[in-house]
């Protein structure tokens, strides 16, 4: 049977590993990411997403390397992204390590590249990361260029859009739960797995181990932590454990 | 004489191949060129992507025959995902029913396209259990029965003869996991990504002496 994927989710901010609040990124949590992928035991997580927040363009070179050092120390899948603009950089991503490209902004400014980048590199290797926000009068919208331009879209819309771009994973965030230990955004979180074919990772908001049973029930096929698995030990484990007693089938260790 | 090579042929993620080997004991080469396959002991065949591309590279750059001399000279060899598939008869992958593409045809074996029944999402991706086919082999030794492995693929191998097959597994339909037949063995899911189990099957090839 296939396995319900627990993926540990390390934000990355001019090198270091940040925490993410409301998709601000103040806090430093790991000066160094390969200590951070040390830290939560990597042997229980099935999965590793980095993702490169830095302000600037600048940063891509220096997380290049953070991905090179990172894939040494990775015997699981490993999707990378943040400022994928081009060809050439995805390629780069892809020969230091990645297995996967999470791509976002790109899907409003460049959706031919996407197309591109996943008949080249093959649809399972496109992840569309999706951050979602709530406005004022409570509708709810798909966020671009780290949720701060509006795509002008509804979540199911972007995330069905995303899948005939030639996507092959959903990574749905919420900007609104992004580190407010409140769990999932799972209302919207339904409606976007309902709504596409391809496998959706929850992400965003996850404070106790319960919010990932909930995201399973909502219908995501993985899911995603990343504050949270930085501040107790094993913590990743613990979580293993807990879905394992709250009857999902997962990967067992050995 | 006792490289362990990895065939560079423009598909799929080498780097992890690589580190997986030198995690199991070896520092392999990468080889892109025909005659640099008669100087490895081992070879493995990795890779990600379409089959027709992948075929036509292997015929095209000559290292197709360089493999062929490779098996037929019984030196191991393992292919991974992508890399298992062209080892089969033929491939449904972008082809009419009627008119498969043909593999390197070492593997008495068909190549389809899953179903995609609601509730199976292709590609099948993630990781899933596998169960031995047969005991004693020795690339199963230390293999536990119910591993999971990482997989992802959207074809899956359908072998001829039973006696081919090493692993199983199911989705929506059953599918071989795993086959080795004479010095040829394949793996559908990635050793290189699917943690101690997938290091421990690198270490089985890196020791097997088969014929």
């Amino acid at each position: 049977m296939l396995k319900k994927r627990l993926i540990a989710v390390l934000i990355l901010r001019d090198g270091q590993v940040v925490q993410s609040v409301r998709f601000k990124h103040t806090n430093v949590i790991h000066y160094d990411p390969v200590h951070a992928v040390e830290c939560f035991n990597k042997w229980a997580v099935d999965e590793i997403v980095m993702l490169n927040v830095s302000p600037s363009a600048d940063s891509r070179q220096g997380f290049l390397d953070a991905v090179g050092s990172i894939s040494e120390q990775c015997f699981v899948p490993l999707s990378a992204g943040g400022w994928i603009t081009d060809m050439d950089y995805a390629r780069s991503l892809l020969s230091n390590g990645a297995d996967k490209l999470v791509i976002n902004t790109l899907l409003a400014d460049d959706p031919e590249l996407v197309t591109a980048l996943s008949r080249r590199f093959g649809r399972q290797c496109i992840v569309a990361s999706m951050d979602v926000k709530r406005d004022e009068s409570g509708a709810i919208e798909a966020m671009v260029d780290r949720g701060r331009r509006a795509s002008g879209m509804s979540p199911v819309a972007w995330a069905q859009r995303a899948e005939t771009l030639g996507a092959g994973e959903i990574f749905f965030n919420s900007v609104d739960h992004d580190g407010a230990r409140k769990g999932y955004d799972l209302d919207t979180l339904r409606d976007v797995c309902a709504a596409v074919s391809v496998p959706v990772i929850a992400f965003g908001g996850v404070f106790t181990w319960d919010h990932l049973v909930a995201g399973l029930q909502a219908g995501a096929d993985a899911v995603a932590v990343a504050n949270q698995f930085h501040y107790t030990e094993h913590s990743s484990r613990k979580a293993k454990r807990h879905l394992v007693q709250s009857g999902i089938a997962v990967r067992r260790e050995e | 004489m006792s490289q362990v090579g990895i065939l560079d042929y423009g598909m799929g993620n080498l780097r992890s191949v690589a580190k997986a080997l030198r995690m199991a004991g070896v520092e392999p080469v990468i080889i892109g060129r025909p005659e640099e396959v008669q100087g490895c002991e081992r070879l493995i065949v990795p890779g990600v992507g379409a089959f027709t591309q992948a075929m036509q590279h292997l015929t095209d750059s000559g290292m197709g025959a360089a493999l062929e001399q490779a098996r037929q000279a019984g030196r191991p060899i393992l292919g991974i995902c992508l890399g298992m598939q062209l080892m089969c008869r033929s491939s449904q992958e972008d082809a009419p029913d009627d008119a498969p593409h043909a593999g390197l045809g070492w593997i008495d074996a068909q190549v389809r396209r899953f179903p995609g029944s609601p509730g199976f999402k292709v590609p099948h991706m993630g990781w899933d259990d596998v169960r031995p086919a047969q005991a004693g082999h020795p690339l199963l030794q230390g293999i536990a029965d119910g591993s999971d492995f990482y997989f992802v693929h959207s074809y899956y191998v359908d072998c001829a003869d039973p006696g081919d097959v090493l692993l199983s597994g199911d989705y929506d339909v059953p599918y071989c996991a795993a086959f080795a037949h004479a010095n040829v063995a394949g793996a559908q899911f990635h050793p290189e990504k699917s943690q101690q189990v997938g290091l421990r099957l690198l270490k089985n090839f890196l020791a097997w002496n088969p014929c």
